[in-house]
């Protein structure tokens, strides 16, 4: 690690500060998909790595590359662009799968169609 | 100084995301259900992503930014595939 | 300009990536100028709906407000699972009726719920406009309708509609 030295103070201090929030917060999130009972609960818990988890961990890695070098550096915001667009659609796919897979076993727990008919007034 | 504090985080870091990818592990595993396994599976691929930009922030070579990106993609289509097939592929319909 | 461009902004994003991708120079510049443009030509070709933007300048007052409610709700659900699986934490379905229908909106909405810990999105019905979401700690239905509906369905309709 020698080109660490050739950042400076607050650079380095600042990406440690991100690193250790970013990778905190995504073993926060892998420890709850273990305490919680429930799929629908678990669907929360890797939002955690996804959001700032991921934001966390890529703003560390531009301000460490754009210390290093003397322009600054923005190539990994792809990287959270592309989680804030590409998460939901893989989570909207698995929470649709879950939930067609309770009803035809008929899992009391599903929710019933009947939440989606608009109620009057509502 | 600092150089030490930053390489420790950085190793302290690392630990924590293999720690939180032996989390999703266990679950990939143990289940209960399939659609535990594809969540944590996904969730794994992110993790793995995560662990190769701290690799890249510790070698401060700029490389590891691709190699992010291609896990990131190849997860992504992975995880549609198999969520895609649990909808349609094991439930006897 | 719309027969040359039909998506400008598309282009402009597609641009953007690549020189971000590989570097800030004349060269790149042009090589990805062509592929940007002939990317947005292969998406017209698809013919796919046109989202419109009325009031684009209330776009970073969304941002702002989604990258606070993100880290909020972060810490939120971070100190439920130090404090671990209590059993007076209600988790639950709610059903949530939009007036919201621009269907890039609700994909702009689906994002920052889907990206928001705490809340998922589970289903929509088209017809009737219900969301269904759930959401990790349902202390108060009628607090999370108002939430979305107030906070994002508001102002999205103002940018979309």
């Amino acid at each position: 690690m020698t080109h660490a030295e050739n950042l400076p103070a607050w650079a380095s201090l600042l990406t440690a500060f991100l690193v250790l929030l970013g990778s905190g917060l995504t073993l926060l999130g892998a420890i709850g998909t273990l305490r919680f009972r429930r799929f629908f609960e678990r669907v929360h818990a890797p939002t955690l790595g996804t959001s700032w988890g991921t934001g966390a961990i890529a703003l560390a890695s531009i301000v460490c590359f754009s210390a290093l070098g003397s322009r600054p550096v923005v190539h990994e915001l792809l990287i959270g662009v592309f989680m804030i667009v590409t998460t939901p659609v893989t989570l909207m796919l698995l929470a649709r799968a879950a939930l067609y897979r309770d009803r035809t076993e008929g899992n009391r727990e599903a929710p019933p169609r009947s939440l989606l008919r608009r109620t009057h007034g509502g | 100084m600092t150089a030490a504090i930053l390489l420790w985080s950085v190793t302290a870091a690392q630990a924590m995301l293999v720690a939180a990818m032996g989390c999703y592990a266990y679950r990939v595993i143990r289940g209960p259900r399939a659609q535990d396994r594809v969540l944590c599976l996904d969730a794994m691929y992110v993790t793995a992503m995560l662990l190769v930009l701290t690799i890249g922030i510790r070698s401060g070579s700029a490389i590891y930014f691709e190699a992010a990106l291609i896990i990131a993609v190849l997860g992504f289509v992975s995880s549609i595939a198999l969520a895609k097939f649990l909808m349609r592929g094991e439930v006897i319909e | 300009m719309n027969r040359l461009l039909p998506y400008p902004l598309l282009t402009a994003a597609l641009l953007l990536m690549w020189l971000l991708l590989t570097s800030f120079s004349t060269g790149q510049f042009l090589v990805g100028t062509a592929v940007a443009i002939g990317a947005s030509r292969a998406m017209a070709a698809l013919h796919p709906s046109k989202p419109r933007l009325r009031r684009w300048q209330l776009l970073p007052k969304l941002l702002g407000i989604v990258t606070l409610d993100i880290l909020r709700s972060n810490i939120a659900v971070a100190s439920i699972i130090i404090r671990g699986d209590r059993r007076d934490r209600v988790a639950g379905f709610v059903a949530i009726p939009l007036d919201l229908r621009d269907k890039t909106a609700l994909a702009v909405l689906a994002c920052i719920v889907t990206s928001t810990p705490g809340t998922a999105w589970v289903e929509y019905a088209p017809e009737s406009g219900v969301l269904l979401l759930h959401v990790l700690d349902l202390a108060d239905e009628a607090e999370w309708i108002a939430v979305i509906k107030n906070r994002y369905e508001a102002l999205l309709m103002d940018i979309f509609e």
